[in-house]
Order: C-alpha cells, then sequence, then structure tokens
C-alpha cells in the first residue's frame, strides 16, 4: 500500500512541478533578481508573469490576498519582504500615512504616462507619487428589468419595502456604510459620529428587507434571478448582464464610491528596480490591454482603453460619464478609532438582524 | 528504558509551538500600547463582556451546541451500523470521511447552489414533485445544516474507533445473561464508546464555535458569529489585544464546560485529559 | 431482517447528504458557464485550462507536499507521545494533555496569527518551512486523540511478557504496541491529512515567498469570483484519492482473507 502511495504522489508532484518552468534572458540588466508581488487573488491576465519574466529575466514570486486588511496584516508583520503590493485606494493611504511607501523613480516608469489625468493626483495619493493606478471601477445597483419595472436612479430604491427580501447588500463595512451615506447625502469618508449613527439608524431599518449580504455570491443570486436589486462592482455587473439579458447597471444620481486598486513599493522592497520594471511592463499597452479584458474591470490607461472593443469603452457602465464620476468618491482611511466605531457599528447592525 | 521519555520529542515541540504562541495570546489580551509604550490592562477583558459580543457569543455556543447534539444523534447510529458490517479493511469508514477532501469552501458553495430558493437543485425536484419548497438560506437553518454537514465525519470517527475496540466477550456476556438488544446498548455499548463520544463532541464543538465561513455563506451574512467578530479584531480594526481577550475568553469556557463534563464520568481506563 | 432494510436506508440517506454537493461540484466542473447559477453546456475546458494555469498547479503541489510531509511527521511524533504519555503520572499526564488541546481549542485565527508573530519574533522568515511546522503542530493534537485511548484498552501485561521473554524495550513496543495500535494509527494520519489539506487560516498566516496551497487559493478568489477551474482540480484530487483508497481496500481485504479473519 505504502508504495502505491508514493507512486501516485509522486507522480502528481512531477505532473504540477512540470508547470513551473520559466525562461529567463540573461542580456538583461535585472536579469536573475527576484520581486515579490503581492496582489488580489484572480487579478493578473494568465500570461502577464510569465511574459515579465521573459522579457526582463526578473523572477516573480507571486501571492494573492483576498482583502486588504489580511493583507495589511501579513505585510505589518514583517513576515515577507514585498517589492510590489497592489491595494485599495483607503489601504494605500494608510501605508503612505504610516510611512510604509517609498516614492516611485517615475524615470523607471515611463509608461506611467499613459494612465490618463482623472486619475491622477487622487485623494488618497495627492502627490502622485507613490502609486500607478491598475484597476478602477464603480459601485452601483444591478437590476432586474423584470421585476423592478421603475426607472432605477436613487440609492432609496433599495429602501422600497415593496422589495422585501429582493435586495442584496454588500457584506462589507465600507461599502454598505457608503450606501446609506451617499443616501442621507454624506461623505462616504465621513468622521462625524452623529452622521455614522444616522447612517446605522438607516441600515437597522432596511435590515428586514434585505435578503442577503454577501460579497461574490451576488452574481450567481442575481443571474438565478433570486433577487431584484444588489449593491455591485461595475465589472462584475458587467459579467452578469452577459449571463443574463433581464439585468440593467445604473449608477444612482446621489453619486457612489469608485475604487481603484493601484500598485505601490512598500519599504521592505529589496528590489526597487525591479518592482519598477514590472509597474511598467505593466503600463505597457499591451499588457494592460491584456490586463483589463481579463479582469473585466475598467481601466486607467488611457492608450489601453483605446484599444478595447468599442462596446466596452462606449458602455457607460463600465466608462461613465463624466458629471457621473464627479459625485464619486474614492474611500480613504478613517484611522483606528474611527474604523472601530464603524466596525462596532456594523457588529451591531448585524446583532439587529432577525 | 523508561518509557514515558517517548514522549520528549513532542514535548520539546509543544512548548516551543503550542505554549509560547500561547504566552503571546495573553501578552496582547493583557497589554496595550499607548504614548507611554505598553502597560498592563484589564480593559481588553472588560470590553469582551460588552452586550453584542456576549450576544455573539451566546449564539455561537448555542448553534455549535445543537449541530453537536445533531452530528451525535446522526453519527452513534452510523458508528454502529459500519462496526456490524465492517468486514476486514475500513473502506466504509473512510467512504464517510473522503467528503472532506473537498474543499470546505467549496462544499459551502456548493450547499448555496443546492439551497437556492428559486435556482437552487432542491427546490428544483421539489417543485417538479409538487411539494412545498424550502427557503433556508440566510437562517440559523442554515447554519446549522451547514455545521453539521462538516462536522459529521469528526463525530463519526472516534465513536467508531470506540465501538471497534469494544470486547465481543462482554456483549456476549451480557446477551447470556438475559440483556436484550436494546438493554444491552444502553447498559453496555454506550457506556463503553464514552471516550470516543466524548473526543467527538470536542473535535466538533470547538471547531463549530469559532467557525466563520458557515454563517457567512449559508447564513447570507446576516449573522454574526463570535468567529466572525475575532477574525475583524485581527484584520479589520487591528485590535489585536481585544481579539485575544475574546479568543481567551473562548477558551476558557470551553475548558471549564469540558472540566464540568469529565466531572460527571467517572474515571474512565486511562483518563486522559480532556477524555 | 426489516431491521438490515433500515439500516442500509439510513446509510444511504447519510450518503446522499454527504456526497450531494460533492457531485454538484463535479457536474459544475463541467459546466460551460462560470456561474453556478446557470448550465451553459457540457465541456471540458476547465481541466485542459487547469493543467495550464500556473498558480492553480503550484497550489496543488503544495498542498499535496504539505499535507503528506505534516502528516506522516505528525503521526510519527504523535505516535511516540502518546506511548508515553499514557504511562506518565496523573497530574503531568492531565498538564501535557491540556496543552495539547490548545490547538484545537483555539479559533484557526488565533493560532495563525500566534504563529505568525512568533515566527517574526524569532526571525524564521514565512515560507515553506513555516507552513509546515504550523500544519505539524495543528496535527498531532488529532493523532494523539486517536491513539491514546486504544493504548488505555490494551493489555498492559503483553508489553511486560516481552521485557520479561527479553525483548529490548524499543523491540518490545515495536512489534507488541504498535501492531495493536496500528489501526488508530492510520486513523490518526488520515486525520491529519485530511486537516492539512484543507486549511486555509492558519496556513494563510504563516506562508509566504509563493508558497500556497489549494486553499488560499480558492479563498483569495472569493472576492472575484471562484474560477471553474477550481472546480476541475477539486475533482480530479477527489477522484484521484477515491480511486487510491479503493485500491488500498481491496488489496488489504485481500490480506485479510489471507489472515483468516477481521482484524480492524
Amino acid at each position: 500500500m505504502k508504495k502505491i502511495v508514493l507512486l501516485l504522489t509522486s507522480l502528481m508532484l512531477v505532473l504540477t512541478g512540470c508547470a513551473k518552468n520559466v525562461e529567463t534572458d540573461p542580456n538583461k540588466p535585472l536579469a536573475g533578481t527576484t520581486i515579490y508581488v503581492y496582489n488580489w487573488g484572480d487579478y493578473i491576465a494568465e500570461d502577464t508573469i510569465e511574459r515579465f519574466t521573459k522579457e526582463t529575466g526578473i523572477k516573480v514570486v507571486y501571492e494573492p490576498f483576498d482583502s486588504n486588511e489580511a493583507m495589511y496584516a501579513k505585510y505589518k508583520s514583517g513576515a515577507v519582504n514585498y517589492d510590489v503590493l497592489i491595494p485599495s485606494d483607503y489601504m494605500i493611504q494608510k501605508l503612505i500615512s504610516e510611512n510604509e511607501l517609498l516614492p516611485l523613480n517615475f524615470d523607471n516608469i515611463p509608461n506611467a504616462k499613459y494612465i490618463d489625468s482623472s486619475f491622477k493626483n487622487l485623494q488618497y495619493d495627492p502627490e502622485n507619487a507613490y502609486s500607478v493606478p491598475y484597476m478602477w471601477g464603480t459601485l452601483g445597483i444591478l437590476y432586474n428589468k423584470e421585476k423592478v419595472k421603475e426607472e432605477v436612479d436613487s440609492w432609496d430604491i433599495l429602501w422600497d419595502s415593496k422589495y422585501k427580501g429582493q435586495i442584496i447588500m454588500m457584506d462589507s463595512v465600507r461599502d454598505s456604510f457608503a450606501v446609506a451615506f451617499k443616501r442621507l447625502g454624506y461623505s462616504l469618508n465621513t468622521t462625524d459620529k452623529a452622521q455614522v449613527d444616522e447612517a446605522f439608524a438607516t441600515l437597522v431599518e432596511q435590515g428586514p428587507l434585505v435578503q442577503a449580504y454577501v460579497m461574490d455570491q451576488v452574481k450567481d443570486k442575481m443571474i438565478g434571478e433570486e433577487a431584484a436589486l444588489a449593491v455591485i462592482y461595475a465589472g462584475d455587473a458587467i459579467y452578469c448582464m452577459e449571463q443574463n439579458e433581464n439585468l440593467a447597471y445604473a449608477v444612482p444620481k446621489e453619486g457612489t464610491n469608485f475604487f481603484v486598486d493601484a500598485m505601490v513599493i512598500p519599504k521592505t522592497s529589496k528590489n526597487k528596480a525591479g518592482a519598477e520594471a514590472f509597474i511598467n511592463f505593466m503600463n505597457d499597452p499591451e499588457i494592460a490591454l491584456n490586463n483589463t479584458e481579463y479582469i473585466g474591470y475598467s481601466t486607467p490607461h488611457a492608450e489601453a482603453k483605446a484599444m478595447l472593443d468599442e462596446e466596452v469603452r462606449n458602455n457607460p457602465s463600465a466608462y461613465p460619464s463624466k458629471d457621473i464620476i464627479d459625485k464619486c468618491e474614492v474611500f480613504i482611511d478613517l484611522g483606528q478609532e474611527m474604523t472601530a466605531y464603524y466596525n462596532d457599528k456594523w457588529n451591531e447592525l448585524k446583532a439587529s438582524l432577525r | 528504558m523508561n518509557r514515558k521519555w517517548l514522549a520528549t520529542p513532542y514535548l520539546i515541540w509543544m512548548v516551543i509551538f503550542i505554549v509560547v504562541p500561547l504566552l503571546m495570546i495573553l501578552y496582547y489580551a493583557f497589554t496595550a500600547k499607548d504614548v507611554n509604550g505598553t502597560r498592563l490592562t484589564f480593559e481588553h477583558l472588560m470590553k469582551s463582556f460588552d452586550s453584542k459580543y456576549m450576544v455573539a457569543l451566546g449564539k455561537s455556543f448555542l448553534y455549535a451546541f445543537i449541530s453537536t447534539v445533531i452530528c451525535l444523534i446522526l453519527a452513534y447510529p452510523l458508528a454502529l451500523i459500519l462496526v456490524k458490517y465492517n468486514k476486514g479493511g475500513s473502506a466504509m469508514l473512510f467512504i464517510f470521511i473522503l467528503p472532506m477532501w473537498m474543499n470546505f469552501l467549496l462544499r459551502t458553495y456548493a450547499w448555496l447552489s443546492l439551497l437556492e430558493t428559486n435556482n437552487g437543485l432542491v427546490n428544483t425536484i421539489l417543485r417538479t414533485l409538487h411539494l412545498p419548497t424550502i427557503d433556508i438560506i440566510g437562517t440559523p437553518k442554515a447554519i446549522i445544516l451547514g455545521m453539521v454537514y462538516n462536522f459529521l465525519p469528526f463525530m463519526v470517527l472516534p465513536i467508531y474507533n470506540a465501538l471497534a475496540k469494544i470486547d465481543k466477550s462482554i456483549m456476549e456476556a451480557a446477551y447470556d445473561l438475559g440483556a436484550n438488544d436494546f438493554q444491552r446498548l444502553l447498559k453496555v455499548t454506550i457506556p463503553l464508546s464514552m471516550p470516543g463520544v466524548m473526543s467527538g463532541i470536542t473535535m466538533v464543538f470547538m471547531p463549530a464555535v469559532t467557525t466563520f465561513v458557515i454563517p457567512n455563506l449559508l447564513g447570507s451574512g446576516k449573522v454574526n458569529l463570535i468567529g466572525n467578530i475575532i477574525e475583524q479584531q485581527f484584520l479589520v480594526t487591528y485590535d489585536w489585544g481585544f481579539g485575544a481577550a475574546l479568543s481567551l475568553v473562548l477558551m476558557i469556557i470551553i475548558l471549564i464546560s469540558m472540566a464540568i463534563m469529565r466531572r460527571n464520568e467517572e474515571d474512565m481506563e486511562g483518563g486522559a485529559g480532556l477524555w | 431482517m426489516v431491521k438490515r432494510g433500515i439500516e442500509k436506508i439510513y446509510l444511504g440517506l447519510i450518503m446522499i447528504f454527504l456526497y450531494a454537493p460533492i457531485l454538484t461540484l463535479m457536474v459544475f466542473s463541467f459546466n460551460n458557464s462560470k456561474s453556478r447559477a446557470k448550465w451553459g453546456g457540457f465541456t471540458l475546458k476547465w481541466y485542459k485550462n487547469m493543467l495550464h494555469d500556473p498558480e492553480i498547479s503550484k497550489s496543488l503541489y503544495y498542498t499535496l507536499l504539505i499535507a503528506l510531509l505534516a502528516s506522516i511527521i505528525a503521526t510519527i511524533i504523535g505516535t511516540l507521545a502518546a506511548i508515553g504519555i499514557h504511562v506518565m503520572k496523573k497530574k503531568t499526564k492531565t498538564v501535557v494533555l491540556n496543552a495539547t488541546y490548545l490547538p484545537v481549542l483555539n479559533a484557526d485565527i488565533v493560532t495563525g496569527i500566534a504563529f505568525m508573530l512568533f515566527f517574526v519574533a524569532i526571525g524564521l522568515k514565512l515560507g515553506f518551512a513555516s507552513m509546515l511546522i504550523a500544519h505539524i503542530t495543528f496535527n498531532i493534537p488529532y493523532v494523539i486523540l486517536n491513539i491514546l485511548p486504544k493504548l488505555s484498552s490494551l493489555n498492559k501485561f503483553t508489553y511486560e511478557a516481552a521485557l520479561d521473554l527479553g525483548a529490548h524495550p524499543m523491540q518490545a513496543i515495536w512489534k507488541v504496541i504498535i501492531p495493536e495500535i496500528m489501526p488508530n494509527i492510520i486513523t490518526g494520519f488520515l486525520l491529519a491529512f485530511t486537516l492539512s489539506l484543507d486549511d486555509f487560516v492558519i496556513s494563510y498566516f504563516t506562508t509566504g515567498g509563493g508558497v500556497t496551497n489549494l486553499s488560499i487559493t480558492v479563498y483569495t478568489m472569493t472576492r472575484r469570483g471562484i474560477k471553474p477551474e477550481i472546480n476541475a482540480v477539486s475533482t480530479v484530487l477527489f477522484l484521484s484519492i477515491l480511486i487510491l483508497l479503493l485500491i488500498i481496500n481491496k488489496r488489504s481485504e485481500r490480506n485479510v482473507k489471507k489472515m483468516g479473519g477481521a482484524n480492524i
């Protein structure tokens, strides 16, 4: 028995081990060096890393994370010396305020010129010194046209009792509070406890109408027509609409959150040149296009956007007009005390359900 | 050579990798950093007694308890049947362990596909048979189902082991002395299998109390259990002191309940810690 | 006879309950649509993709490697420990055992973070070694939990008789005790393997440098949606292990028949 176990296991190991070969070209200056990249799960085209290594000779050790916070916990522990991180807006701002990031040397990242100017100098990195945007998107309402016959243009519709049990909210403190804040007309980064309490109260009011607080299951639920309305990211909405033509997406008139995930270099980096080469490579128009098409979110890269299918480029869900963007806010870090306060309220909300 | 020295490699391992990390948890639970440096404090501990956390703790224990009881009720007869029909080789047993080798998250997602109200497979079948559909996603029932599903094999295994080692001659003796099947079960089998039952309860109850994936998925995010709250402290609010304190409270409650349970049974052969 | 029928039905129902989600997943691994909410037609493309996806191959490789190594090492250390603990004085025994169960008692995330902090404190860079150590540590209690009770039911005197007959203690242990507890050792090993295979939280916080496992890969996909290749990989893994077990079982059945009667 032991022999068979060993044989089969070694067979499996060999088979999977075979997939790890990678070419290197010794004529590249940074060839042979290594960089550690930490990114969202499933957030890069499948061949990008391979192509990068082929072109520069730099080996990439790639790790995925499933949330900004988990990334932060691991990063802060000093357990791994990451060279490139790709977190979201508010997390970048937090890292900047804690002096964790290295200013980028844009001479080494000439491709950064392709980034659309509306993505430069955003609130989380006002001097545009530490980050290069990677993907962005808006938060909006995905709805089923068969179940929702009226116009969807306001967050209020998620509080409409005729859709009781048909509403899906996000299982995320910031996102759900953002919806409540926007509905009440406040900033989604408010540190005013009275406003937070008000948002909390309105969410409690909504509680009985909500079918579920979920993350990625929202897609299957909407495609499967389990619900009428859902709060969702634009990229996911587009995917859902492709799968079920009864679905439509709208960004409410009160404005919403727009998120930006960007590439940064933490101070633990042991290969800054390699990291910058990576960021530069990711902004090569063809590579950026490839990544965008794979991921399905919106790209801040002007060239890549120009190369997209006309249908995608002109899709208002993916690339909303300027007046909608003007009403959108990026998340910024709230500081420890406020974060704890938001979180406490979130726990209270959950405790109040059923 | 005294056999007890065989345990030495383990003891060394244990001290380094179990005791020391535990001390770190205690450190975080009882200290807080502020402008003046680190100080000793009970504030984390005190905070855990706030009602919203106690409610979550209570719910977690309740669901874990219900799931454990259901697991026990389902597992015991199962183990009895498996032992009875075991003919050399524990293939049947492995068949019940096998599902655990499919990723936990994937299996839980699969339950979603099965149980969804409109589109789920179960309801689709029920509808074709003109039977009433079930709508349990987002309710405690779904969470308990998920827990039972995931932890059932952990209950079956030790009970099976315990039943398998019961000396057949004891059973025959009981029979000879005039006991019928039911009496034998009650007075001989069950008491003798107690160590296995206790072990099963331990392996099911504890992870059930701290699980957070199942309430998130099957509870549609509406039920906040202590596992979710602890996870938040470590990953969202970075209040590791509080997270550590909550875990400590949890640990102590469990240790106490285990100790009480043990006191109710007399010293079994080889009284073994939690056994 | 009715009893036999009821027993069979009961077994059958439990089997359906346990396997329904597994079969569902297998079916979806052939689904042409990425969404679990609709059937897009039959396809083998996820299986083809999975072989080319470096991330998935890597996770599979490490998952198996760590699970195998960790369970083997944990079984060895745990078996020796169980034998040793069994003969300890009551007080020491209780202390040791309660300490042993601490990883079992703690929420995964607490154990995971405690390990991470510990490794950072002693300067061990997170990677293969740290993940392996963590896995071994949480596996050992389960091995001990499986073996200890059986030791209590062994006939104490067989061991002593062996010593009396001139056997060296290690010989006596190897030839007398170990064969008696072998089924429990195997069960302990399997349990450890199962736990390692499926672990996410502890692995997440104790690994780094590109070492990952299947569970981490699956969890990190939850923001964007789980790729169907994962269903394919899981199906393959599951079926391989099933076939392996069936082969092992056939073999041991033959052995048992040769030895004339059940021994487990």
